[in-house]
């Protein structure tokens, strides 16, 4: 079978998946549990992704741990995006130029 | 308008470096499934997700059914239809029919949590900028990765892994601090992801995540609901 239908269905289903809720979707929720709850959604869906996955991240649970300790000092005092994403990359870098692989 | 896209792309770049990294790795097992640069660069182009274009990957190397495709794809990525309903809700009133058939291809974990937290109202220019930039390294990192991959030490791809994960702690950290209900659901999500990892492992990723922000949503709204006005 041809790469490019196997390709074309991936990329179909993956977009009605996002487009149909997000075109369609009109109405205002009055729910205040509904409302609750999705304004909970996004902090619960990055944290569930973040931990324990970060620890693995790097390939070596030493490098990782140090990044991620970075990321939190920098991200606690609120720190831009940018600067704690790759202040935590770099930590993990220079913590792994002193590991012997 | 341009200022909205600029600000996008702005708040974009570390999604766009985290992803040129991800997506680099995603490149490499690609091309070693068999599939050439550009069959890669398009996978990357038209599906902008990682977990449903590794897992497709490896359906297409297999051989796999079509259905089984379809299938694969709708159980890992039906979390973007849970993440377009929570941004249908903060949308701008400039969001038209036709821009959110355009922005809706920009729905991704990264993409979502950046347009979710911002203050106020969603504006379309702020998503496309977010999604172009975010994009741009996804479809990059592919391309390299596929094509060379084996050029970079991996002192600094393994560093790079980290990068989409600080930016996660960079998002959730701040009102986790200044909120106890966002920590309270943040920990239970962390510890629940914790619990599927190391005692549930068959549990596939995907599902994983769901399964952990759901409840540890419903938790959150359960015992801390929201005051009218207070998420503006």
């Amino acid at each position: 079978m041809s790469i490019w239908i196997y390709i074309a269905v991936m990329a179909v289903v993956t977009y009605l998946i996002r487009v149909l809720p997000f075109a369609f979707f009109r109405k205002k929720i009055e729910s205040k549990f509904i409302k609750s709850f999705l304004f909970y959604v996004p902090y619960a869906v990055l944290s569930a992704m973040t931990i324990p996955a970060i620890f693995y991240s790097t390939g070596n649970i030493i490098t990782a741990v140090a990044g991620t300790a970075v990321a939190l000092v920098l991200a606690y005092f609120d720190l831009p995006l940018i600067v704690v994403a790759l202040a935590a990359s770099g930590a993990a870098f220079i913590c792994g130029l002193f590991i012997p692989m | 308008m341009k200022k909205e896209f600029t600000r996008g792309i702005v708040a974009g770049i570390p999604i766009g470096l985290g992803y040129l990294s991800v997506s680099f790795g995603f490149g490499i097992m690609a091309a070693g499934a068999g599939l050439s640069v550009f069959e890669a660069f398009m996978i990357s182009l038209t599906n902008l997700t990682s977990a449903g274009q590794a897992q497709g990957v490896s359906i297409i190397a297999a051989g796999g059914t079509l259905l089984e495709m379809a299938l694969v794809q709708l159980i890992i990525n039906i979390r973007y239809a849970l993440m377009a309903i929570s941004l249908s809700q903060k949308l701008d009133k400039s969001f038209t029919l036709p821009k959110r058939i355009i922005a809706a291809y920009g729905i991704t974990d990264e993409i979502f949590a950046v347009c979710s937290t911002v203050k106020g109202t969603l504006k379309p220019y702020f998503m496309y900028g977010v999604t172009i930039i975010s994009a741009l390294g996804w479809v990059t990192g592919t391309f390299l990765g596929a094509a060379a991959g084996e050029i970079l030490p991996s002192s600094v791809t393994a560093a790079l892994g980290l990068v989409l994960y600080g930016m996660f702690l960079a998002i959730i950290v701040p009102p986790a601090r200044k909120e106890k209900s966002i920590l309270i659901v943040v920990l239970t999500a962390a510890a629940l992801s914790c619990v599927c990892k190391y005692l549930v492992p068959s549990l596939s990723g995907g599902f994983a995540v769901i399964m952990c922000a759901l409840v540890a949503s419903a938790v959150g709204a359960l015992f801390f609901p929201r005051e009218e006005g207070e998420d503006e």
